[in-house]
């Protein structure tokens, strides 16, 4: 139950933020999986303790793969995907806390939570990065300009 | 001669058209310059140069006659994907030769005047159902979905508002911040969702800059140095707004 109630809201996050987004009407199912499996891929990972960055690495790595393949097959920029796909794994809760106690004057736990927050953006970034890579190494034989 | 000097600029007016779509309205730099690169050659032209920052693109093609450049200035950008993907498309036509100069030109102006396909209501629909969502993926309970909506809906139809009335940059999402913080707490206060800090991480949401950072880092990889940075900046400066406005609403707390 939770685990489809997880992936019906990550879908709906993810589909919504396409929306906000203006992408094109065909393509929001398509953003709405994309951050749903990403989702899925942190939430299983972090329920059974793996750490917080390299859950989030492998859920924006899946992410960015997912959205090469679609951004192949329907021949439109992989940005659509991707945008869309990581909003549920931004580390707002985290960020928040941070805030929070810095308000508090607590600046102890606040910086250490900054730092997880910034730690966390990092991985996201590092996800998308390495399939990139990935991408660029395995799929994409690359067409040179001037050919 | 002269026929083909103006088709030169013919051409520049095309490549360039194309770019300024893209940029204004969310694309990577690397995309840009590909994209306008792709134009030029599909027309004939086998050198050009194109330098994209997120505030201005310069091109300029090498033919037999003395080297021609163009710039244009981006003022204003907005996050419309619909348009990428649509001027995309329309690069992939004019590189299979589909479309001539003219035929393009026109339809990429038709693109940029073209409104936005959801209406600004079902936008904030979205980022209410975002908000919602997101109570849930942040473990929170079901009572909470329903304030964490109206105070996100309600950030993001500020957000859009005041953008349109104060041009200063990251007012809007202060402001934004602020006002759906208040009505947080305010919501939190009558009894109407009990879990406070759910509720404002999940109204907060539709304000993310996700779409800077990713663009951040997929240019900064692509070595676009200067548009990498400047949007990192501006992500960053986002954020630091957003938490600004909610600092303050907990400081009153």
């Amino acid at each position: 139950m939770t685990i489809l109630t997880n992936m019906l809201f990550s879908f709906l996050a993810a589909a919504s933020f396409g929306i906000m987004f203006n992408v094109p009407k065909k393509l929001l199912v398509k953003c709405g999986t994309v951050g749903m499996a990403g989702w899925m891929v942190y939430y299983f990972l972090s329920e059974n303790s793996v750490d917080p960055l390299a859950s989030t690495v492998a859920a924006s790595f899946t992410i960015a793969v997912i959205g090469h393949v679609y951004a192949r097959l329907y021949k439109t920029p992989v940005i659509i995907f991707t945008i869309a796909g990581i909003i549920p794994l931004v580390p707002g809760g985290i960020a928040y806390r941070a805030m929070r106690a810095f308000v508090q004057n607590d600046y102890d736990n606040a910086m250490s939570l900054a730092a997880k927050a910034f730690m966390i953006s990092g991985s996201i970034a590092l996800g998308l990065i390495l399939s990139d890579v990935f991408y660029q190494l395995l799929l994409r034989k690359k067409v040179p300009i001037g050919k | 001669m002269d026929v083909e000097l103006e088709d030169h600029y013919d051409i520049m007016d095309v490549s360039l058209i194309a770019g300024k779509i893209m940029l204004e309205n969310g694309a990577e730099t690397y995309r840009v310059e590909d994209t306008m690169i792709r134009i030029a050659l599909a027309y004939g032209i086998r050198e050009s140069h194109s330098f994209v920052t997120p505030t201005g693109i310069m091109f300029s093609v090498e033919t037999d006659e003395p080297t021609k450049t163009k710039l244009i200035r981006i003022s204003n950008r907005t996050t419309d994907l619909y348009k990428v993907s649509a001027v995309n498309a329309i690069s992939r036509r004019i590189s299979a030769g589909e479309l001539t100069t003219v035929q393009a030109y026109h339809e990429l102006k038709a693109i940029q005047k073209a409104p936005m396909f959801f209406s600004f209501w079902i936008q904030i629909l979205a980022a209410a159902s975002t908000s919602g969502s997101f109570v849930i993926l942040l473990k929170g309970s079901f009572d909470n979905v329903l304030p964490a909506m109206i105070a996100g809906g309600l950030a993001y139809f500020i957000v859009l508002k005041v953008a349109d009335i104060v041009p200063t940059m990251f007012f809007s999402e202060f402001i934004a911040a602020l006002v759906s913080g208040a009505a947080s707490y305010f919501f939190y206060r009558i009894g109407f969702g009990g879990d406070l800090d759910r509720i404002i991480i999940g109204a907060l949401i539709p304000l993310v800059p996700g779409l800077l950072i990713t663009n951040a880092v997929r240019d900064l990889m692509a070595g676009h140095f200067i548009s990498g940075l400047a949007k990192g900046a501006e992500a960053l400066l986002t954020a630091l707004a957003i938490g600004t406005g909610i600092a303050v609403i907990m400081t009153l707390i």
